[in-house]
């Protein structure tokens, strides 16, 4: 059996300790029940509080449980509370696009359209919310593959269907499209899904930076690829909007 | 956003609320610029009384507006006008040589005035200004807030008597010192807000002398009554110098207008912690004899006023986070869709959330909230369904009276506020109402209405055919439930509703 990490099996006792009984304690109450050295469980603690897994009460200067811990007990993000914080966000990309707007989530091998904004253009469309869109050919599925290791799992075991001519399913060609779509941080979607409709679409990351969704302006091709060349200012309209989401669930500025 | 909407002109909108001043910088298409917003105190003296500080408001809003044209990268030169949209019935006495309030402002929500109201009532009873002001006598409305402040505040009714006082609601207050204040601010209100006082004369459209001496309130203190619309002065002093002040419209006619409800049966609902459903009824005021009241829905300029029926919930976003805060079921309002999408139906189970009495259009405050049908098959999720279904029955309720007062059926439904990201609530409610339910793209259709107000004033936009123009649909639902099963979950949920009532006797449902 390989040698355990002693500073995590430490840091793994410090918060059993700060678990346990008493709530709050001090720097050397933890070095002494410990058997540590201050300047060891000093080192320790800041790491842990760097974390979020630890906090420090600024006035008496005890060490505490941090959110972080409890985060990680829940953590999932309800899919209805990305559409709530979404809300405006995708609204006025819709209006700033003339397009039609979606938020994605990985769901079953696929993607779960959680919300979904009309074309702001008065024509008759349907809500399409529960619609399950395929992930390799769309562009919020692209986006959720390259940022998401189990949608990435899923998308490489399962089985990738033509859907037209366009639809890249051969493995060393998808990862390489994968890779473009980490380096430039946006995926597209040109007429690889169905005929006549383009998308492009951003990710969207929770404040531990996992991401949690794909935002996607879909429209006719030869609006969305006009001369057959993407949109500049949708690519970076999309990209604005899933950041602003982002931040709203407590992401960093990045 | 990319593409370039910072080249102007812009409208300013001040939206003066119950919680907090926000100030939105809106383009020419109507979407938003910039926003800025500041929460005030809410001051509890005593179980019941509701105050806000009118000098920490009016400072306020004089940040909110500075920060929002900072964020907004523009100037005074390119905002054409200024809106106001504000929260209603919240009522404020000032000295006009000196500026100072005299008092608190009481706000709506404040019960001081039961007793007072219940004694103006006479033989009579609560109906006894609604023929004139379409309202019931209820402790919202100004009219006899201001008498009891003239009753309470030592020496002011002489210096009211005197003419040294000033009345306002919210807006009259933020104009009177956009204006200048002290130096030649204007003292005025819009028929919206005049029509929450129940002072004013519904159709002429002016103080009724002989209610505000029944109600004892010196016509001196009353603010000049103008249209919703019109440049009633120009601001003095602060970023916006100079720029027109234009347009004044209480905060749920100021949705009416923002989602464009301008033609006759056109409705729209706010979905927030309570709601309140307004129905452009045209140029003519309906009395309403299904618990409604009766209201102006805007003025524009010289133009007929557009009357509305008001139907209000009490607890409608507020059930949500009851169940949050106080049953600890879901962690936020938005897993409510989580947890009552977890089941098909609701179980047999409904909810009737008469916490504080029934409203709309049963007005019985014997009632108190029950939870019904229940049997060992219900569970969480049935109950978090059940709170669903109760903000939607309890629309459809409003909309069936809405109907029988004005023989006009609704077509569709027009939704805002923050309710509408909850999708489940939004098909329920299609499916309660039989019709559409149309949520359009801007969310803060409050500030966009008093935006689209000051606009019209000052030519920004030339009529209201171009602010239907800039409306958009961001989503529909349409109806998906079949007749029978609508007609008998109604009535199941109509029995529930009897179940909730005269819970309370009678003594101490009026001591309440």
């Amino acid at each position: 059996m390989a040698k355990n990490i002693q500073s995590l099996e430490r840091a793994a006792a410090m918060l059993r300790l700060l678990a346990g009984g008493e709530r709050r304690l001090g720097l050397s109450d933890i070095a002494s029940a410990l058997g540590l050295a201050k300047g060891t469980a000093h080192g320790i603690l800041r790491t842990l509080q760097h974390e979020g897994f630890v906090e420090q009460d600024p006035t008496s200067g005890r060490y505490q449980l941090g959110a972080e811990l409890l985060r990680l007990g829940n953590s999932y993000l309800d899919v209805h509370e990305l559409r709530a914080r979404a809300l405006v966000w995708t609204d006025d990309l819709a209006r700033s696009s003339g397009e039609s707007v979606h938020l994605g989530v990985l769901h079953q091998h696929g993607v779960l359209i959680v919300h979904h904004v009309f074309r702001p253009d008065d024509s008759r469309q349907v809500l399409e919310v529960g619609a399950m869109h395929p992930l390799h050919s769309t562009a919020l599925g692209k986006v959720l593959c390259a940022y998401d290791p189990v949608a990435h799992s899923e998308v490489t075991e399962g089985e990738r269907q033509s859907f037209t001519p366009r639809t890249v399913t051969g493995e060393q060609e998808f990862e390489a499209l994968l890779d473009t779509v980490r380096a430039r941080g946006w995926a597209a979607d040109a007429e690889e899904t169905w005929e006549g409709v383009a998308a492009v679409a951003a990710p969207v990351h929770d404040r531990r930076r996992m991401p949690v969704g794909a935002v996607a302006v879909t429209g006719a091709v030869e609006r969305v690829r006009p001369g057959g060349e993407l949109r500049p200012e949708l690519i970076t309209a999309v990209r604005d909007c899933a950041r602003a989401v982002s931040r709203d669930l407590g992401a960093n500025r990045f | 956003m990319t593409d370039a909407h910072t080249t102007g002109p812009f409208i300013a909108a001040i939206d003066q609320g119950t919680t907090s001043s926000r100030c939105i910088v809106f383009d020419k298409d109507g979407r938003i610029v910039s926003v800025d917003q500041k929460e005030h105190e809410q001051i509890f003296p005593k179980p019941g009384w509701v105050e806000h500080d009118a000098k920490e408001i009016w400072e306020n809003v004089q940040e909110v507006v500075a920060g929002a044209i900072v964020k907004a990268g523009v100037t005074s030169a390119d905002v054409k006008a200024i809106g106001i949209t504000n929260q209603r019935e919240t009522t404020l006495l000032w000295d006009k040589n000196t500026g100072e309030p005299v008092h608190n402002a009481l706000v709506w929500q404040d019960t001081r005035t039961d007793a007072l109201c219940k004694e103006l009532g006479r033989n009579v009873g609560q109906d006894r200004f609604r023929r004139e002001t379409g309202l019931p006598l209820a402790s919202y409305f100004a009219g006899p807030k201001v008498r009891w402040l003239l009753d309470n505040v030592e020496g002011l009714r002489e210096r009211a008597e005197r003419g040294d006082i000033l009345f306002g609601t919210m807006d009259s207050w933020v104009i009177w010192n956009l204006t200048g204040g002290t130096d030649g601010g204007v003292h005025v209100t819009d028929v919206t807000n005049a029509s929450r006082t129940m002072l004013m004369n519904l159709s002429r459209m002016e103080w009724d002398e002989r209610i505000c001496s029944s109600i004892g309130v010196p016509t001196a203190v009353l603010p000049e009554i103008r249209s919703s619309a019109e440049v009633y002065g120009n601001a003095k002093g602060g970023v916006l110098d100079g720029v027109p002040v234009a347009s004044a419209l209480g905060d749920q006619q100021a949705a009416l207008f923002g989602q464009t409800c301008f033609a006759e049966g056109e409705a729209k609902s706010t979905y927030g912690t309570g709601t309140f459903m307004l129905m452009n009824t045209g140029h003519t005021p309906v009395n309403s004899y299904n618990g409604l009241l009766t209201t102006v829905g805007y003025r524009i300029g010289d133009q007929k006023p557009v009357y509305a029926l008001e139907g209000s919930i009490a607890v409608t976003g507020s059930l949500v986070q009851w169940m949050r805060d106080q049953m600890g079921l879901i962690k936020s309002a938005a897993e409510i869709e989580t947890l009552a999408s977890s089941v098909e139906d609701n179980g047999g189970a409904y909810f009737v959330p008469a916490f504080s009495g029934l409203f709309a259009p049963y007005w019985r405050p014997d009632a108190r909230g029950v939870i019904t049908g229940l049997t060992r098959y219900v569970t969480k999720a049935h109950i978090a369904r059940a709170v669903l279904e109760a903000t939607a029955w309890q629309t459809r309720e409003i909309s069936d009276a809405m109907t029988k007062d004005s023989g006009v059926e609704l077509t569709a439904l027009k939704v805002d506020g923050g309710m509408t990201s909850n999708n489940l609530l939004m098909q329920t409610l299609s499916d309660f109402l039989d019709a559409p339910v149309v949520r359009p793209m801007v969310a803060e259709t409050t500030c966009l209405g008093a935006a689209y107000a000051a606009g019209l004033a000052v030519g920004f936009w030339p009529d209201t055919d171009a602010l239907r123009a800039n409306w958009r649909r961001a989503a529909e639902w349409t109806p998906r439930m079949d007749a029978a099963t609508r007609d008998r979950e109604y009535k199941s949920w109509l029995k529930a509703v009897q179940r909730s009532m005269s819970w309370l006797d009678e003594d101490t449902a009026a001591e309440e």
